[in-house]
């Protein structure tokens, strides 16, 4: 039997609604089922990875303090992703931007006033565009593809913050332990809801998504995204220029992981630490996939993403669910999605041997 | 002092280069035909695992090598097959593959932490693999020499084989070759299982060699390096080889220099180079190419025939 | 049960205000709740399988009246203060972090959740409610130092260390001392990993050092790694944390074995007792949270006698690792006679003679 695939005469708007929500159920079910193969009560730990959070409105503040990352890079990625820029250096960029805001940080230590948190951010924003900027003058002078420019760049980073925190950033009070000194607290974000871990970013972030969802769909410059991914030949005829459209798309995507790096820097850390690479400038990729690369369907995926990263710690202590299983139901998401995708674009049909061999 | 060392530094170097290499060299035919495959690091870890399972179960090195590869390939299968019979996009299902890989090696690997095994070491008599020069030829295990042969096997299909120019031709121009009557997809399909059979075996080396134990993400990034090393490389086999052993001298170094007392740069230059010494190589071979990019054409797009 | 207690709290109150921990479970009947917060995964063998293992001692000490939690591969930073302010709400009423990085994010939740105890290990920020707990590992060292300086035939040691932090430099101090209280020219090769866990690194860093003429590698990382290499080559290391002779039974001459049980029983009866107090506790081998892993037997039993005497000196208190003079390797003389004491040890960033850091 084989698998064909006709193509829809147009993309299937159910499809592209519902393929998100079966690929989160279908790894439920897959989930549930390997764990038990493994010996692992698998309907207890999906369970506590996908519902417990959910449930239990004392975690929301989790969700969104984690999810906030998530979606500001996603949608800064998404930009990218729809104009056929694939940025995937996002964690670099989300590096370089946390660099850039303690450096300011670090510049202003000492000193006190409203300006500074904001200078932080500025500099994060510009810290992420400007890393972003190094594929895209590849890409455009050089014709590099930005693929491997960025993610080499990623790792360059990561030995950038562990030179950084080994030796001129390291806190002069802090025992030789590879740290900054803490942020004061002008350079601390502040929290939005008194009594929860709930800070400035985590507003922001959806500020940012909607703000963006009116870019892509209203302004010339979405449109300009969007006709560049879907038909380069046509964009180039209505005169827009690709060249600026990667410049803008690379930084849109630096800058918004910048953002999410100085949000990060200054609010859930407080410092900088050789830890601070926590993957969000990858995960935010399957955020982007599963969010349909709609702004929208970002901070709901988002969201999902982070149930999962809440929900797994939840998991672990109470069911003894091993750490790693966050990251296999992760991925697994992104495998649905990407399967069930091809439901969007095209009808499966099963031939069967005799008609596939007249066929091909 | 400068002989007694200059051996041992060369079978460190070995080590240390063989892994990538293996790796590489799986995802350079990957990526000839046009697919581009960023679970590497992930298919490592299986292999990784899996090769130390089943050595630990069962004792025979081998053994575990050959179930590596099964585990690692079925992996770079299912990425296969959402990306060539599902047309998924690559750049995502790949990095998925990785996650995965991570998550899914951690799991299996659980009941294995602090165990260990007998290195895979080298199957010659001692009297060679121990001798204090000779061993620099016959002291390894035999996936270093299994390596080198592959090298050789690979160079001389893509070059010499009808197979391998079907390979390229897939890479270069899938429409052409498809028109010509060519399975695009069946031959991108092969490349892609290859690959994950070599991921498998160097993430062996580093579960049944190197350090012969098992524990999360023990390959710490070294898929990645891989990756860097195939694009360093120009996709050409034989500077993959030069390009191994110059990461793995790169590597060695750094630490011999640490350990001798003095170091010129800064560790974390040095652990930045294979990464800052691909985007120079890509940037001026696309310059001095007046724009055109030296990676096969239909490097990481699906294959769309008109029909 | 929590589940419900905490949503009908939550009905009437809006949502999460400080919260006061749901447990009004400091009835003597209902079991003292204890969590443990871990880095690495309890099946590591070394630095967090020690502190499983103290867990271990607790439940079998204490039965019902402790119920414990645990959770692993909790990395440092914001992700680390979510477990523990998790574990606060839950109902937990002692938490001992067992890392370094968790300092700050400990901190953090000890200032929320002012009737909870909290123990950090390794750190030095304390709190009404929070205290500090580290072992003096540089005793072992200077054990493990006792029997290089005797078994050594090269007279230079490799340490593979992880970052220059005080606990670290002084372990790297008393070996040294101690090894070269028997051959007055051993020298000790360090080589900084920037990293608790990295088997492929560490297993370079044994070779590198071992070709640069290392015979024995002692180790403050937490892998094994280093033990295999030195197995493979028919050389000498330590092991660190726990016995680690399974790995390498002919390389491994002793190991340092942290045994946290005596300190977290001591601080549970405490609390049970209702004696609990913030400080800073640095118990070693005379408490017992110190052991050396039986010695292996290809130490001749001079070289063993040799190493009991330093044991045995240190817990009697008749012999102080760090005892004058003492000169570092610049030439300078940092100690002329006495002792140090432990302000000198918590800032220690200088080397003996003899280290070639």
């Amino acid at each position: 039997m084989l698998i064909e695939l006709e193509k829809r005469k147009e993309p299937s708007k159910a499809m592209l609604y519902l393929t998100p929500i079966i690929a989160v159920v279908a790894t439920m079910l897959a989930g549930a089922i390997i764990f038990s193969l493994i010996g692992h009560d698998g309907i207890g730990a999906v369970r506590k990875i996908f519902l417990a959070p959910l449930l239990d409105t004392y975690k929301w503040q989790d969700l969104g303090v984690k999810a906030a990352p998530l979606i500001l890079i996603g949608v800064g990625l998404a930009i990218g992703f729809r104009a056929n820029v694939w940025n995937i250096g996002a964690e670099g960029q989300y590096i370089m931007g946390g660099l850039a805001g303690t450096g300011v940080a670090l510049a202003t230590w000492g000193m006190t006033g409203w300006w500074i948190l904001p200078l932080m951010c500025i500099a994060g924003i510009a810290g992420g565009a400007a890393y972003a900027g190094i594929p895209a003058f590849l890409k455009t002078r050089l014709n590099v593809n930005e693929i491997l420019s960025s993610l080499m760049l990623t790792y360059v980073a990561i030995q950038v913050l562990y030179y950084l925190m080994r030796g001129p950033w390291k806190d002069p009070d802090g025992f030789n332990f590879p740290q900054t000194r803490l942020f004061t607290d002008d350079q601390i974000l502040p929290t939005v809801i008194p009594g929860t871990v709930v800070h400035l970013g985590v507003p922001l972030a959806f500020v940012v998504a909607v703000a963006a969802w009116f870019v892509l769909s209203r302004s010339v410059f979405g449109f300009q995204i969007r006709v560049v991914g879907a038909a380069p030949a046509a964009a180039r005829y209505g005169g827009f220029n690709t060249n600026r459209t990667i410049w803008a798309a690379l930084l849109a995507g630096g800058g918004l992981a910048g953002f999410a790096g100085i949000l990060e820097a200054a609010g859930p850390f407080g410092q900088m630490v050789p830890q601070f690479p926590t993957g969000y400038g990858f995960t935010a990729i399957i955020v982007a996939f599963l969010g349909r690369l709609h702004p929208i369907g970002i901070v709901l995926a988002g969201i999902i993403l982070a149930v999962t990263y809440v929900g797994g710690e939840l998991a672990q202590s109470s069911i003894g669910l091993p750490a790693a299983a966050t990251g296999v139901f992760q991925a697994m998401m992104l495998f649905f999605l990407l399967a069930t995708d091809v439901l969007v674009k095209y009808r499966i049909k099963f031939a069967s041997p005799a008609k596939a061999g007249d066929a091909a | 002092m400068t002989d007694s060392l200059l051996i041992p530094i060369i079978m460190t170097i070995v080590g240390a280069a063989t892994p990538i290499l293996l790796a590489a060299l799986g995802e350079l035919v990957v990526e000839k035909s046009g697919v581009l495959n960023l679970g590497l690091e992930g298919m490592m870890l299986i292999g990784a695992v899996t090769g130390f399972a089943v050595t630990a179960t069962t004792g025979y090195a081998p053994l575990g090598v050959i179930a590596a590869m099964i585990a690692a390939a079925a992996s770079a299968g299912l990425f296969g097959f959402l990306t060539l019979t599902l047309t998924a996009n690559q750049v995502a299902t790949g990095l998925a593959l990785t996650i995965f890989g991570i998550g899914l090696s951690a799991l299996a690997g659980e009941n294995y932490v602090g165990q260990t095994v007998d290195v895979f070491g080298s199957v010659f008599p001692a009297a060679l693999s121990e001798h204090p020069v000779l061993r620099v030829i016959f002291g390894y295990s035999p996936l270093v020499y299994v390596s080198l042969l592959l090298v050789a096997a690979v160079s001389w299909f893509l070059r010499k084989t009808r197979g391998g120019l079907i390979l390229r031709a897939v890479g270069e121009s899938d429409l052409s070759a498809h028109s010509i009557g060519y399975s695009v997809i069946g031959v991108r399909y092969m490349a892609v299982l290859f690959g994950g059979a070599m991921a498998g075996i160097a993430g062996c080396f580093y579960s049944l060699v190197l350090t012969p134990m098992w524990a999360e993400q023990l390959t710490a990034g070294r898929g990645w390096i891989a990756l860097a090393l195939v694009v360093f490389a120009g996709w050409r086999p034989m500077r993959l080889l030069l390009g191994a052993y110059l990461f793995g001298a790169v590597m060695t170094l750094e630490l011999h220099a640490k350990a001798a007392g003095f170091s010129l740069v800064a560790p974390e230059f040095l652990a930045a180079m294979p990464y800052l010494a691909t985007i120079a190589v890509l940037a001026i071979i696309s310059a001095r190419k007046a724009g055109k990019s030296l990676a096969p054409a239909c490097l990481g797009k699906p294959f769309k025939p008109s029909s | 049960m929590k589940t419900l207690t905490r949503r009908t709290i939550l009905k009437t109150t809006a949502a999460a205000g400080a919260l006061p921990i749901i447990g009004s479970s400091a009835f003597a009947a209902d079991p003292l709740k204890v969590a443990f917060v871990y880095l690495g995964p309890i099946g590591d063998h070394g630095w967090t399988y020690a502190h499983e293992q103290g867990r271990q001692d607790v439940i079998k000490k204490f039965g019902d009246k402790v119920q414990t939690t645990i959770v692993e591969n909790v990395s440092e930073g914001p992700d680390s203060e979510r477990v523990i302010r998790r574990l606060a709400e839950e109902g937990n009423k002692l938490i001992f972090t067992t890392s370094f990085g968790y300092m700050n994010p400990t901190l953090k939740v000890a200032k929320r959740f002012k009737d909870v105890k909290f123990e950090h290990a390794t750190g030095y920020q304390r709190a009404p409610n929070m205290s500090t707990y580290n072992a003096r590992f540089y005793e072992g060292r200077a054990v493990c130092g006792t029997i290089a300086g005797h078994m050594s035939k090269t007279g230079v040691a490799g340490y593979i260390a992880s970052f220059p932090i005080p606990e670290v430099v002084m372990g790297i101090n008393a070996f040294t001392l101690a090894a070269r209280k028997v051959n007055p020219d051993f020298k000790t090769k360090v080589l900084w990993v920037s990293s608790w866990y990295d088997p492929a690194k560490e297993a370079d860093a044994a070779k590198a050092l071992i070709d640069q003429g290392s015979d024995v590698i002692a180790q403050h990382t937490d892998s094994p790694a280093a033990l295999q290499t030195c197995e493979q080559r028919g050389l000498m290391a330590f092991g660190q944390a726990w016995d680690m002779s399974n790995f390498a039974p002919k390389a491994h001459l002793t190991a340092i074995v942290n045994r946290w049980g005596p300190y977290y029983e001591a601080r549970i009866q405490q609390l049970l007792d209702g004696k609990w107090e913030a400080g800073d506790t640095w118990w070693g081998l005379k408490e017992g949270v110190l052991e050396m892993s039986p010695y292996n037997e290809v130490i001749p039993a001079d070289v063993q006698a040799a190493a009991e005497a330093t044991r045995t000196g240190i817990i009697d208190g008749s012999l102080n690792p760090f005892t004058g003079p003492i000169k570092d390797n610049t030439g300078k003389e940092r100690l002329a006679s006495g002792a140090l004491g432990d302000g000198d040890l918590h800032k220690m960033d200088w080397y003996v003679e003899g280290v070639q850091s």
